[in-house]
């Protein structure tokens, strides 16, 4: 056995972590970061780029940090799929209920939002609706999805993002439901109905790895 | 300076953090306890026990619920807090909202629910509700509960939950159910313990992981 010595000094200075402890602690894991630029889509894909989607971890967060769309007619959404990214027709049942409030103070409502929510589709599932085309801007906010790698229970997921959409609203969109599928999830794809994208889209593991 | 002599062992073995890498940790949030659902009539996070802490060490507590799965219908899960003594029977004022969405696009909602939010009551508190939890085997809930400052003795402790649910209890098909509960303990004792269960039937599967979240 190797014998290593080191000094007091180094280890209250460790700034790094070992592996091993890194298999306990709970933490936030940045996985990947994906940047659009004019992008068709943004996809995750287990096993592809480094990307790890699968029991590692049993709860997953994607972060959109200031991602857009093209055109005010554009929708982003997000898919999943059960064979590494060959199909996203994962069919979902979703909810979706908003607040926005005018730049102009109107509207200011708060509403079960029907143009948002899925009934066993099988196509995108919108984050935002409406998009705004104006160079400033964007849709930031959070999706997490629970346990994608089960093979016995659908996959929960939540989101909640904000955009200043084209009606020069501020309108943040609450969205939860279900991947109704017993398959394990292994791949996530962000795109716009049409048109493309631009921005980052942040991928974390969280919690110890299983 | 000292010198103190380590092995490659020890160092490969590390299961924890030294203190000046984060005490534990390596960010923010910190995996404290995760218990995991056989058939249990309540699941409880008590400080000191088994590892569990839940005190001044962290400001802001997360729960994380994964598959929570009913043994039984008409099942709704809750939560309740201890201030002292042995009993959950914290007294809460809350909020409650939901929405949901039939599979079959029959209906959808967006509404207050008066009969299952709390005013000055020890009750537990409902964080699935306006119907139940499904008991197929690929159904349940998942969600998240935040706990802000349950150590102080200065003022109430706030807690927000958010759980998504399938209830396949109402014809003609099931629900995706998402329901938003916010309040507070309105006491000034510290928070040591808090426990979850269902009103009617165990929870036969599922886990909750426990997290401290760090403020530096």
């Amino acid at each position: 056995m190797a014998i290593r010595t080191a000094v007091n000094r180094a280890l209250t200075e460790i700034t790094a972590l070992p592996t091993a402890a890194a298999l306990v602690d709970g933490n936030l894991t940045l996985l990947k970061t994906l940047t659009a630029d004019n992008s068709a889509n943004l996809t995750f894909v287990n096993g592809t780029n480094d990307v790890v989607f699968d029991n590692t971890y049993e709860k997953y967060v994607f972060k959109f940090i200031d991602t857009s769309i093209r055109s005010n007619t554009e929708k982003l959404g997000f898919n999943v799929s059960i064979d590494s990214g060959s199909n996203y027709n994962v069919a979902k049942t979703s909810s979706a209920f908003r607040a926005h409030h005018g730049e102009d103070d109107s509207p200011a409502a708060l509403a079960y939002y029907g143009d948002d929510d899925l009934a066993q589709g099988t196509g995108l599932q919108p984050i935002q609706n409406g998009g705004n085309s104006d160079a400033d801007s964007c849709i930031s906010g959070e999706l997490t999805i629970f346990n994608p790698s089960s093979t016995t229970f659908v996959k929960h997921f939540i989101m909640t993002t904000n955009q200043n959409n084209s009606s020069g609203n501020s309108q943040v969109l609450h969205i939860a439901g279900y991947a109704n599928t017993t398959s394990a999830v292994d791949a996530i794809i962000f795109q716009s109905n049409t048109g493309n994208i631009d921005g980052t889209i942040k991928m974390y593991g969280v919690g110890p790895k299983q | 300076m000292s010198l103190i002599k380590y092995n490659n062992r020890s160092l490969k073995d590390l299961t924890t953090t030294p203190a000046a890498a984060g005490g534990g940790g390596t960010g923010a949030l910190v995996h404290i306890k995760t218990l995991t659902a056989s058939g249990d009539t309540t699941l409880s996070f008590v400080n000191g026990t088994d590892g569990v802490v839940l005190d001044d060490t962290y400001p802001i507590y997360k729960f994380e619920f994964i598959n929570i799965h009913p043994s039984g219908a008409g099942s709704e899960f809750q939560v309740g807090f201890r201030d002292g003594g042995t009993d959950y029977d914290a007294t809460k004022t809350t909020t409650v909202f939901y929405a949901y969405h039939f599979e079959g696009d029959q209906a959808t909602t967006l509404d207050y629910n008066t009969s299952e939010d709390l005013a000055q009551s020890t009750a537990f508190q409902d964080l699935t509700v306006a119907s139940q939890i499904g008991t197929d085997n690929d159904e349940g809930a998942s969600g998240e509960m935040t706990l802000f400052n349950p150590s102080s003795t200065t003022f109430v402790k706030h807690f927000m939950s958010r759980i998504n649910y399938v209830d396949d209890t109402s014809d003609p098909s099931p629900i995706s159910v998402v329901c938003h509960v916010a309040g507070y303990c309105n006491v000034t004792a510290a928070i040591d313990a808090v426990q979850f269960k269902l009103d009617t039937n165990n929870i036969d599967l599922g886990k909750i992981k426990l997290y401290g979240i760090k403020d530096a």
